[in-house]
Parts: C-alpha cells; sequence; structure tokens
C-alpha cells in the first residue's frame, strides 16, 4: 500500500476522495502540511496500491486501515477525510474509534437514509460528464482536470482512480446499508463539513448523515460543491481549525 | 462456411436522430408504440422463418433498454424458433451471463431450448457491451470474471448426471444443483464466446475448444483474434470443436446501385447514437485503453468505423454488399484476409429495411451467394497449422 507522508507538526491521519489526483496537487494539502505531518493512505487501486481481488468496498479498507494504524503505533490523532475517504473513516471509526481524537468528515460518502425511491447520491455513472461536473462543483471549472502534459504513468493513475472507486462503490451505490446502523459506536468528536452548492450529495443528506452520531457537528462552506477543500480551502482550513483547536 | 441470418429486431420509429443525445439507456420508452412493436416482432419471426426455409441457421441477440434492439429475452426467441423452424440451427449469441447473474437458469432455458429443437441450440455466453452494465447494474470492473465463472458453472450443471453439487463461487452461490432437463445433444451444446480485443479471453476461448466470435472488425484485428486463437489451439491440442465467426453487415442484391442502397439502409445500425458515459463505464475497458482515451486516442469500434465512408467500411470487411458474386467473391478475401473462419454471421435487416428488402435479400444470397462459399473448408486443426506456419 501506498502511504504518503509529509509536513510537519503533530501526526494527521488524512483520508483523500476518488479525486486523489487533484487533491495531491492542491494548495490544500500544502497549507495543511505546513502545521501538520500528514499521513495519506492510497486506497487498494489508487495511486500506486495494488487492488488485491478480495477487496471489494469500503469496508475491507478500513480493515486494512485500521492494520496500518496500528503497525505505525498511531494514537490520539485526528482523522480528515473527505468523500470515498469520509466513507472508509466512517468504517474505521465504527469498528475501533479508539486512536482517534477528532474526526472530520468532508463531503461524506456511505450512508443513505432516504427510500429506495430517494436519490441520495446523484447518479454519476449514468450522467452526461458536464452535468456531473456541474452537481460536483460550485465553479466546474476547478474540477476539470488537466491532462496535459501528465505522463502516461500519471494518466495510468487516474484511470486506476476512476475503475477502483466503481468497484467499491457501484453496488450498493455509494453507501454500504449496514453502516448507518453502526455509527452510534462512534464516540470522538465529530465535525461534518459540506460544500453550501453540493449538488451530488445535498448538504440536507450530510445533516442526517451527521444526525446519527452522537454529539457530531455539522458545518457548511459557501460557495462550493462536493470538494469544499479544493473550492475554499481558506474556509474549509479554518473551520477545521475552529474544530481541532 | 456456414452462414447465419440475424437481426437485432430494432425499433426505428424514432424522431430524427439529430434530435436525440442517445437511443440506447435512457431513451424514454414512450417513443415505443406497443401496437407497431407487435408488428415488428412478427414481422422478425417471419423474417427468421423465412431464413430457415432458404437454407439458412439463425442467430439472436439481446440488449436491454435501447431501441436498436427489440430482442431483449434472446431465450424466449429462441424457444419461438425452437417450434416454429425446423431445419436450420440456433445460435443465441450470447446469453449476457455476467449481467443475468443467474447461470443455472440459463443453463435450464438453454437445455429446454435443446430438447424442443431436438438438438439444434449453439449457446453463446456474452461479457455484454459496455452500455448493458446499466440496466443490469452490473459492476462493470468484475465482468469479465462473472462471464468465466457462470461459464464454468453452467457446463458442471449440464454434464453433471449423477448426484446434486453445492457452488460458492465469487458470484453464485447454490446448493444442490441438479439441472432438468439434460441438453439434447451431448455433452452440451456447443459453446461460443465474443471478443473484440482481450486476445488472453481468445486463448481462453480456444483452450476450451469454444467457438470463437468477433463483429464488425476491420479484417487486420480479425486476423489478429483468429491467429491467437488457432495459436492457442494447437498449444493445447485440442482434438476439433471450436471454430471462428465473423459478423459484417450483408447486403445481397441482383444491381451493385441496388445493393449499395439497402446497404445504406442497413447502416441506420452504425449511425445509433449512444451517450458518452454510457460507451465507458468505469473499469470495463482495461486502463491502458483509458490511458489512451484520456489522450483523446481511443474511439469506440463503431465510432471509428461510422466517421469511415461506405468503401472504406467495404474495403475493411465491416460491411459486404453487392450481386451474389461480389459478395461471395467479399466473403472470400475476407476468408484469405484472416487465415479462414467457419461462421458467416449476417447483420441482414437494420433500420428501417423492410420486409419485402429484407426476405430478397435473404433468398438472394441464400439462392445465389451461398452455394458460393459453402465449401470453404472450416479452419481445422490441420488448416490452423498451416496457418499459423
Amino acid at each position: 500500500m501506498e502511504v504518503e507522508r509529509f509536513g510537519s507538526g503533530a501526526p494527521m491521519l488524512v483520508l483523500l476522495s476518488e479525486e486523489s489526483a487533484l487533491e495531491l496537487e492542491s494548495p490544500f494539502l500544502a497549507e495543511l502540511a505546513k502545521t501538520r505531518e500528514l499521513i495519506i493512505p492510497q486506497p487498494p487501486g489508487f495511486g500506486r496500491s495494488e487492488r488485491p481481488d478480495w477487496v471489494s468496498g469500503p469496508d475491507d479498507i478500513a480493515y486494512m486501515y485500521l492494520d496500518l494504524v496500528e503497525r505505525l503505533g498511531l494514537k490520539n490523532i485526528p482523522v480528515l477525510a473527505f468523500s470515498l475517504g469520509a466513507y472508509i473513516a466512517a468504517q474505521m471509526a465504527v469498528k475501533d474509534d479508539a486512536f482517534i481524537s477528532q474526526l472530520i468528515l468532508a463531503g461524506a460518502l456511505g450512508v443513505k437514509t432516504g427510500g429506495p425511491f430517494d436519490r441520495d447520491f446523484m447518479d454519476i455513472w449514468t450522467s452526461l460528464p458536464e452535468k456531473v461536473m456541474a452537481w460536483k462543483w460550485a465553479d466546474p471549472g476547478k474540477g476539470r482536470p488537466d491532462l496535459s502534459g501528465k505522463t502516461d504513468e500519471e494518466l495510468a493513475i487516474i484511470a486506476r482512480n476512476t475503475e477502483s472507486f466503481a468497484r467499491y462503490c457501484w453496488e450498493p451505490y455509494m453507501h454500504d446499508p449496514k453502516l448507518k446502523r453502526r455509527l452510534h459506536r462512534i464516540r470522538v468528536p465529530a465535525l461534518f463539513v459540506w460544500g453550501a452548492q453540493d449538488g451530488f450529495v445535498t448538504p440536507a443528506c450530510g445533516k442526517a448523515y451527521a444526525e446519527l452520531i452522537p454529539g457530531a457537528k455539522f458545518t457548511s462552506i459557501a460557495d462550493a460543491g462536493h470538494y469544499p477543500h479544493l473550492e475554499q480551502p481558506r474556509a474549509f482550513l479554518a473551520a477545521v481549525h475552529a474544530f481541532t483547536g | 462456411m456456414q452462414a447465419w441470418y440475424f437481426t437485432e429486431m430494432p425499433y426505428p420509429h424514432l424522431p430524427p436522430m439529430d434530435t436525440l443525445s442517445t437511443i440506447r439507456v435512457s431513451l424514454p420508452v414512450k417513443h415505443f408504440d406497443p401496437r407497431i412493436g407487435a408488428d415488428l416482432y412478427n414481422r422478425y419471426f417471419d423474417e427468421y422463418m423465412i431464413a430457415d426455409d432458404a437454407g439458412l441457421d439463425m442467430m439472436v441477440n439481446e440488449h436491454h433498454q435501447t431501441a436498436t434492439c427489440l430482442d431483449v429475452a434472446a431465450p424466449l426467441s429462441l424457444a419461438i424458433l425452437a417450434r416454429q423452424t425446423s431445419r436450420g440451427r440456433l445460435c443465441i449469441l450470447g446469453n449476457p451471463i455476467a449481467n443475468r447473474g443467474d447461470p443455472i437458469r440459463i443453463a435450464e432455458e438453454m437445455a429446454m431450448v435443446d430438447c424442443i429443437s431436438r438438438g439444434r441450440l449453439e449457446t453463446g455466453f456474452v461479457r455484454g457491451v459496455p452500455y448493458e452494465v446499466f440496466a443490469a447494474n452490473t459492476n462493470p470492473t468484475r465482468t469479465v470474471e462473472r462471464l468465466w465463472e457462470g461459464i464454468d458453472l453452467v457446463q458442471k450443471a449440464w454434464t453433471s448426471h449423477g448426484e446434486p453439487f453445492n457452488f460458492e463461487g465469487d458470484f453464485t452461490h447454490r446448493r444442490a444443483v441438479n439441472v432438468w432437463p439434460r441438453p439434447y445433444q451431448q455433452p452440451h451444446p456447443p459453446i461460443w464466446v465474443t471478443g473484440s480485443s482481450d486476445v488472453d479471453a481468445v486463448r481462453r476461448a480456444a483452450a476450451r475448444g469454444f467457438v470463437f466470435a468477433t463483429f464488425l472488425q476491420p479484417y487486420t484485428r480479425v486476423a489478429e483474434l483468429f491467429g491467437a486463437y488457432r495459436g492457442a489451439y494447437q498449444l493445447n491440442g485440442q482434438p476439433g470443436g471450436g471454430g471462428t465467426a465473423f459478423m459484417p453487415l450483408v447486403y445481397v442484391a441482383d444491381t451493385e446501385s441496388e445493393a449499395e442502397a439497402g446497404m445504406k439502409e442497413l447502416l441506420w445500425y452504425m449511425q445509433a447514437k449512444t451517450e458518452a458515459q454510457y460507451r465507458n463505464p468505469p473499469g470495463y475497458a482495461p486502463v491502458e485503453a483509458n490511458v489512451q482515451g484520456l489522450k483523446g486516442a481511443f474511439a469506440g469500434r463503431t465510432d471509428a468505423m461510422r466517421s469511415q465512408g461506405l468503401e472504406f467500411q467495404r474495403e475493411q470487411g465491416v460491411v459486404m454488399y453487392g450481386t451474389p458474386d461480389q459478395v461471395a467473391a467479399q466473403v472470400k478475401r475476407f476468408y484469405d484476409l484472416v487465415g479462414g473462419f467457419d461462421h458467416l454471421l449476417m447483420m441482414m435487416q437494420a433500420g428501417f429495411l423492410d420486409h419485402q428488402k429484407t426476405a430478397a435479400n435473404i433468398r438472394l444470397f441464400a439462392k445465389e451467394c451461398y452455394p458460393q462459399i459453402r465449401d470453404l473448408a472450416r479452419t481445422s486443426p490441420l488448416a490452423a497449422k498451416a496457418a499459423a506456419e
């Protein structure tokens, strides 16, 4: 498994979203690394991590990450997680939250509170790419990756990430029906951060998710879609710092 | 050479194509008029019966949520043909076993049709084209594994005549498997699989003695695929069976200009629109192909083909049209270019091509063209050895 470690300060576990190729190049992570040592594992099939056949979703990945936390001897650290990463973080925390000081979940996937005909997550795989961009980004221009000048290896990472996201989230779509029944087990302070214009998973879905974790707080970021940390890094970092102290 | 009649049973009575963004997956069914649909279904089966009378074999397939194909349950079509025809062989190409997710039910359906038709069935299994994963909601990253696990289970079910067995695979769990009836053909009907690029799958098909079929591909690609098939066939010392199949669009008429007009009607199929996200679901194509896609270099086979003119498509072997002599010459040329093949799968009806023209196409091909190509040697192991050398 590929694990990136950089930055200086107290350690923080960062679980990136399905857009990790964008995130790794973002000013957001660079800014965060000024005050924190960031530990960033890449899920199986993302980045350069291998993807064994038996890994079928965030539930499996959560166990792999818990092993990693144990191996690295991480204790009492904050976990900051985005979208798919937040889905994995929630799957970890319901199994074992003893190593977590604070849990910050942004645009978290993983929980569906609506009924069978409700669209908690817009269907990104049957929709025109432009429409998906408009759901995910307050400013869709920000989501368009600049592929010019990328090497084949970098493009292969983007292609692997896209494929692996589908491997894990195709069905059940973007959620695990069991997870919402287990969220009460999370006892650490938790903060949900949501882009006010997230059209992929609406803030209302985020609030319903937050209500399933005892004492969890919810805050939204203006002028941001599904990736508020990329669209409004300053406002996002301010919200994180306010929470972690 | 065996020649097979095929139509995908299109529903072409749509608003103008340029007003639609897709006719697959998400075209609302309000555009389907059941009365027109009823006429079409009955007409298409009449045409299969004409093909049977004319001495052709018959192939059916299925697709879902698309105006290009009203045959949404190919085993039902097979069942009708098993009773209504009496002579030709019946090929289903194929059962989308990865998408249907119930291999045992498929084993039962095929065994039943094989008995009703008194052993005229050829059973194909397909991974399914990319846009099919949406209607089935199959994880696109796992369809190859699902396909082969399903085939293994069906073969085992067909050939187990004693104690029931249990199966716990990655995708299917079944207990006390004991399929009634047995297939009429023993040990089971010939198995076909399809492919368009994955050479590993081709080799796997050859090693198992399955027929390998590919559709609407340029001859250079077909030569590669069939070459890989024959190579693997020899390597595994297969005793026989198997074979190769190719599908072009085919239109035969008394004059070349008449044939060209007919072919232009068939090309409706190539112009059917599909929105981008349906053509390449995540994980369906391998990472390397998607890297090419990100560089803007990858396009689906129909995209590549339809952007070219009719002459180019004819040169590539994707369309074959003309007088019976001309089409026979095109088949023979293609046969030579790809190192021989065994089955000519002919899409002879598509789009608005009407009953009269379809029937004429079938009858003229069977009468004037088929006799000229029927005796082309099958690619037996001996011929395969020669081709490989």
